[in-house]
Parts: C-alpha cells; sequence; structure tokens
C-alpha cells in the first residue's frame, strides 16, 4: 500500500526570488499521521503547503496522493482541503453556508448537506452560531469555522498554514489540546505549517524541520528535541548555548572535549559516534539541563564557574545569565519548584554550573 | 465610554467638529436644498411675459399657486414619452456600462502592479478633454463620410455608408462611452477589496473558476456593481447634451424637453414642473433601494 502523501524531490522555483522556495524536498505521510512542518518565515514551508494543495504546480519532481500523481490536477479537483492562516471564510455567507459552500459545490442532496454540517458544527462546538456571519465572530470562532468548513469534506489530507498563529496566547494554548483531539476523532491525516516550535512539538507525531527550501530534520518532536542533527535544528527547536570545542579523546560511547571560551576545561559527553581527536566541534548544551549551585557538586559530570549577570522570572522558571571567566554568556533555566525557595540571584553573585554526561550534544561546528 | 471622552475633550476640539460635521450640511442646505425650494416655488407659478417671466407666489397678500403646471405635465403624452425614453435610454446604457465596465476593472485589478495604475490613469484620462468637444468628436466618427463609414468602405466591408449618427444608436454609443469612467471606478474599487484567498478557498472547496466567480467575486462586488450603476443611471436620465448631438429630432429625452420648455417656450413654471417631477421621480426608488441594502448588509 502507497503511502498517504507521498513528496518525491519536489522543486519549486519563482522568477523574482533567488534560488529554489523549495529545493528537492522529498516526505513520505503515512495515513492518520499529525505531521508539523517547521521553520522559520521564507524556509519554503507555506510554499510546499500550497503545491500540496494545487495553488502552485512544482518545477520539479512528482506529489502523490494516495498513490495519485497530483501532476496537473487543479486544487478543486484534489482530495485535500486547506485551513488558510486568514481562515478565508466568505464574508457575505453565514457559518452554516460556509461550512455547508463545499457540499452544495459537490451538489450534496439537501437532507445530508443539513446532517454533515450540523455534525461538523457540534465537533467544533459552534451550534448556536450557525446564522452568524464571519464578522461577527470572535478570533477563535471564525478559526473553528474554518476548521469545520474543510473537515466536512472528509478530505484524505488536510493542510493547516498556521491554524493557530492569529489566535491570541491563552486559546493558543487550549486550542492545541482541541485539534489533536479533533484530528483524533475524525482520523484525518493533518500536514501542519507552522513557525512556532512549541506548537509544533506539542501537537505533531512526527516533525520535519525545514531551512532555505530543505527538510533538514525529521522524526518523533522528542527526537529531533534531543538529538538535533545541527546546529540549526539545535537552535531553533528552542534555547540553547553552543561551546566551540574540540575532540580530545573519544572511547566507550563517551567524547572528551575541551573548549577554550570555558578556560580549557575539559568535558564529557556521552556520544558513541568515532570522533577524531583534534576534530573542531560545537558542544550544545539546553538551558533546562543545566544545574546551579553555591559551589561545584562532586556528583556533577561536568563543572563550570561564572557571576550571575541576570535573572528573568517566568514564574514556572527563571532564565539565568552567567557570564563565565572568558566572558562567554551561558543561559540556564531553573525549575521553580518550590514556591518559598524559587530560584533567586543576586546579580554578580558567584555561581558554579554543572550538568551529566548525557546533557551534551556534540554537533558539527 | 464615549460619553466620557466627549466630556473630556476641550471646547476649541467640540467646535472643530461641529465645523466638520456642519459645513456639508451647509453647503448642501445652500446648494442643493434652497434652490430645489426656489424651483418648487417657481413650479407653482404662472408663466407671465416680463422679468423674471412668472408671477410670484404671494400677490396682493394671499397666496397665489396652482398645480396647472403639474396637471399640464400629465395632460399631454410627450412629458410621460419622454420621461420613460429617458429611463429607458439610461437603463439600457447603464447596462452597457456594466457589462463593458465589469471585465475592465476586474482586468485592472488582476494586472501587474506596476502597470495598474497607468492602467487607472488611461481611464480617466478623457476627463483631461472637455465633455462637450468629445462628444462633438463622435459626430466626426459616426457621420456618412467619418472615419469609420471610410474605414469600412476601404476595406470593402459596406458599400455604401451605414447611418450611425443621428439616431438612437449614437445616444447609446455617446452614453455609454461618456459615462463609462464612473461605472469603471466603483467596480475597480470594489474589486480591488476582494481577498484573492476566498477565491483559493472556493477552488479548494470545488469551485471551478467560472464557478467561484458567481458564487464569490460577483456577491462580493454587489456594492460596486450598485454604486457604479447608480453613479451612471442618475445623471443619465436628465442628460441634454447627448441626445441633442447625436440623437435625431425624433429621440425624445426629458432633458432635451426641459431645455426647450425653458429656453425655447420661456416656459419656466412648465420647466420647474418638470425638473422636480423627474427629481423626485429619480430620489424616491433610490432612497427605497438605500434603505433596503442597509438592511440586507446588517
Amino acid at each position: 500500500m502507497p503511502p498517504l502523501l507521498a513528496i518525491d524531490r519536489v522543486v519549486k522555483r519563482f522568477a523574482d526570488g533567488d534560488g529554489a522556495a523549495v529545493d528537492g524536498v522529498s516526505l513520505d505521510l503515512a495515513a492518520g499521521e499529525f505531521f508539523a512542518l517547521l521553520g522559520p518565515s521564507g524556509c519554503g514551508k507555506t510554499t510546499l503547503l500550497r503545491l500540496l494543495a494545487g495553488f502552485e504546480e512544482p518545477d520539479d519532481g512528482r506529489v502523490l496522493i494516495a498513490g495519485e500523481d497530483m501532476a496537473g490536477v487543479p486544487p478543486y479537483a484534489r482530495p485535500v482541503n486547506m485551513m488558510f492562516q486568514s481562515y478565508a471564510l466568505f464574508p457575505h455567507m453565514t457559518v452554516f453556508d460556509n461550512i455547508a459552500f463545499g457540499l452544495r459545490q459537490n451538489r450534496r442532496p439537501r437532507a445530508e448537506i443539513a446532517t454533515r454540517v450540523r455534525a461538523m458544527l457540534d465537533l467544533v462546538q459552534l451550534g448556536h452560531l450557525a446564522r452568524r456571519k464571519p464578522d461577527q465572530l470572535s478570533g477563535g470562532e471564525k478559526q473553528r469555522v474554518a476548521l469545520a468548513r474543510a473537515l466536512v469534506q472528509e478530505p484524505k489530507l488536510l493542510l493547516l498554514d498556521e491554524p493557530l498563529t492569529a489566535l491570541d496566547r491563552k486559546l493558543r494554548e487550549e486550542t492545541r489540546f482541541e485539534l489533536v483531539r479533533i484530528q483524533q476523532r475524525v482520523g484525518i491525516t493533518f500536514l501542519m505549517v507552522t513557525h512556532d516550535q512549541e506548537e509544533a512539538m506539542s501537537m505533531a507525531t512526527r516533525i520535519g524541520v525545514m531551512e532555505k527550501g530543505r527538510i533538514v530534520q525529521i522524526g518523533p518532536p522528542d527526537e529531533v528535541y534531543e538529538h538535533p542533527r545541527d546546529r540549526f535544528v539545535a537552535g531553533f527547536l528552542g534555547a540553547i548555548n553552543f561551546f566551540a570545542a574540540r575532540v580530545v579523546a573519544a572511547s566507550d560511547g563517551v567524547v572528551a572535549l575541551e573548549s577554550a571560551e570555558a578556560a580549557g576545561r575539559q568535558f564529557s559527553v556521552a556520544d558513541k559516534r568515532a570522533w577524531t581527536p583534534g576534530t573542531e566541534v560545537a558542544l550544545a548544551l539546553r538551558p533546562e539541563r543545566i544545574v546551579l549551585g553555591a559551589a561545584p557538586d562532586p556528583r556533577w559530570d561536568n563543572a563550570l564557574s561564572g557571576t550571575v549577570k541576570g535573572v528573568a522570572y517566568r514564574g514556572e522558571a527563571s532564565d539565568v545569565e552567567i557570564e563565565l571567566a572568558s566572558g562567554k554568556l551561558v543561559r540556564a533555566t531553573i525549575a521553580n519548584i518550590e514556591r518559598r525557595h524559587h530560584a533567586s540571584f543576586a546579580r554578580g553573585e558567584a555561581v558554579a554550573l554543572g550538568w551529566t554526561r548525557e546533557s551534551g550534544i556534540v554537533l558539527e561546528p | 465610554m464615549s460619553g466620557v471622552l466627549r466630556a473630556a475633550r476641550p471646547r476649541g476640539d467640540r467646535w472643530a467638529r461641529a465645523l466638520v460635521v456642519g459645513l456639508p450640511y451647509a453647503w448642501l442646505l445652500l446648494f442643493f436644498l434652497a434652490p430645489a425650494i426656489i424651483v418648487l416655488k417657481i413650479s407653482l407659478a404662472e408663466q407671465t411675459l416680463g422679468v423674471p417671466p412668472y408671477t410670484s407666489l404671494f400677490a396682493a397678500g394671499r397666496l397665489q399657486a396652482t398645480a396647472d403646471n403639474y396637471l399640464f405635465l400629465v395632460s399631454d403624452s410627450l412629458y410621460a414619452s419622454a420621461y420613460l425614453n429617458a429611463l429607458r435610454f439610461a437603463a439600457g446604457a447603464t447596462c452597457c456600462c456594466l457589462l463593458i465596465g465589469y471585465p475592465l476593472a476586474y482586468g485592472i485589478v488582476r494586472a501587474p502592479l506596476r502597470w495598474r495604475n497607468a492602467l487607472l490613469l488611461l481611464v480617466i484620462l478623457p476627463f483631461w478633454t472637455s465633455f462637450l468637444i468629445r462628444v462633438y468628436a463622435w459626430i466626426g466618427l459616426l457621420k456618412g463620410n467619418g472615419f469609420i463609414n471610410n474605414l469600412l468602405l476601404g476595406a470593402g466591408l459596406i458599400d455604401q455608408p451605414l447611418t450611425l449618427l443621428n439616431n438612437e444608436f449614437a445616444v447609446y454609443v455617446g452614453l455609454v462611452y461618456s459615462y463609462l469612467p464612473y461605472m469603471v471606478l466603483p467596480l475597480y474599487a470594489a474589486l480591488e477589496k476582494l481577498d484573492p484567498t476566498l477565491l483559493e478557498a472556493a477552488s479548494d472547496l470545488g469551485c471551478r473558476p467560472m464557478q467561484a466567480f458567481w458564487r464569490i467575486t460577483l456577491p462580493l462586488s454587489l456594492p460596486g456593481i450598485i454604486a457604479g450603476s447608480l453613479l451612471v443611471f442618475i445623471p443619465m436620465c436628465g442628460e441634454f447634451i447627448i441626445p441633442e448631438l447625436l440623437g435625431g429630432s425624433d429621440t425624445l429625452m426629458i432633458g432635451k424637453v426641459l431645455w426647450d420648455e425653458f429656453f425655447t417656450n420661456r416656459d419656466w413654471p412648465v420647466a420647474a414642473a418638470v425638473a422636480l417631477v423627474m427629481l423626485v421621480a429619480l430620489v424616491l426608488p433610490m432612497g427605497l433601494l438605500r434603505r433596503y441594502l442597509v438592511r440586507e448588509a446588517t
């Protein structure tokens, strides 16, 4: 059985752009997946989505949906539907008519249209607003109408272009769960495009990180977060510290590194690859994997010392900025797990940093 | 909340507000309502020889109003047919303007950005020449040995000149040509506002381009269609120069009748009555249409 969606070395160039917007992307999606394409603006993720919807034709490569080649198939004949970032609700139609639009276009019987639209309205909990016009809805309600309008078509694949970006923060976080719940209920494959790494990781079963028209890494969220394949992926998925370092020795799955930025201190990192001593590398370290103390703890695998430059209290955690003797700034995130003893550091206070062998990541420089 | 804001506003600001709101009203009062009342007054008087050529409404302390002028309009079928003719010409020419103007406006909206302003400029370019001269120019184009006939004769498409001037056809040509820009501009404004993503959404939901036009583009450009049609239809109804210059002796439009009453017959009261009936006949349906549209929109 072929994959639900197969993208095969697709290339798209625009006349006015330098280089390709989509530069040889290949991707297979299985039925029922919730896949997130993650990348900064201008990385080509929206163009890729538009290629799948049929609004653009690829210059090279193929797109197959359920085994069928989509070359030359116009948007109105594709078994995909799209939820637009701006929602693109028809302003002259009620919520009901918006959702019924596609069914009426396909000349479904009246009774069937009414039943299916009602079911969709119930699914997105908008039954009471069926007679409203889009400009009488809140942002969250519009978003749900747009979702219902696409889902009622029962597409093989639903494309979501930045589905949560237009919502305010609190609503965005609630809607994440709701979208996942709806996706599991209807069983339709979702392909979402987003620039928000938290959104991608919390909702998707797999994510693909895009950079300059290419997918640089594909995997489940935790894998991509914990094992980024390069500095771009590591830096795009959350905050991270990089140290320029050199390999001193590598044996038994442990790499010893030396960094001038840490006053020539040696670090050990659990890494099974066979690194040649002398290789220039980057040591990447997530802020939340660093522990802080007044003095180094003998149980720490790696330790450094510095002075506190600043503290940003965020409620659930605090970000502490620490300056090393070399002048390098390191960020550590301390969870405020207790009400009275939340991380409180004074500016200029001397502090020790420690982390385990398993926390560090060795990357190409 | 607005009450609080207003209370906090300094006195000078309130004066500025009153001025901004009041000025257009003062303008309308002075240059629309006052003249209309004068015309109404004249329409209730009788024709006399003298200056001005009508009786005054108050003579010897008594009101001397007469409805004779209005009754005269009803008694002579010439006026009714002139009104109907004017409406017929205006309606036909408005439809032509819409049929030509809509694709034109649509094309400009869809043109590349760098061309759009140039194309719009071309639409309003004729305004740089006097209206009268442009209508005269059509005589040169349409007459028996004019440009168009010579062209067709030269190409061997016809054996003898076509009668293109001094008939209804010429009036339609003149009306459509002269008023087309007033149709294109509101249509352009309406179509330009249309979010192209809506058409993509329609396409995504199964619409072919033509179906998307009927279901999305046309209904959403309806305000532009109505605005353009009114803007063109109303002045066409009272048009005098075009039927006078391009029409034949049998082309009867109410604007021409008005002119004849006023200047040829010097019957100001009847001319005033003709004008007022025209005004009421146009304003009432427009007002009703507007009420209906406002209700639809909310």
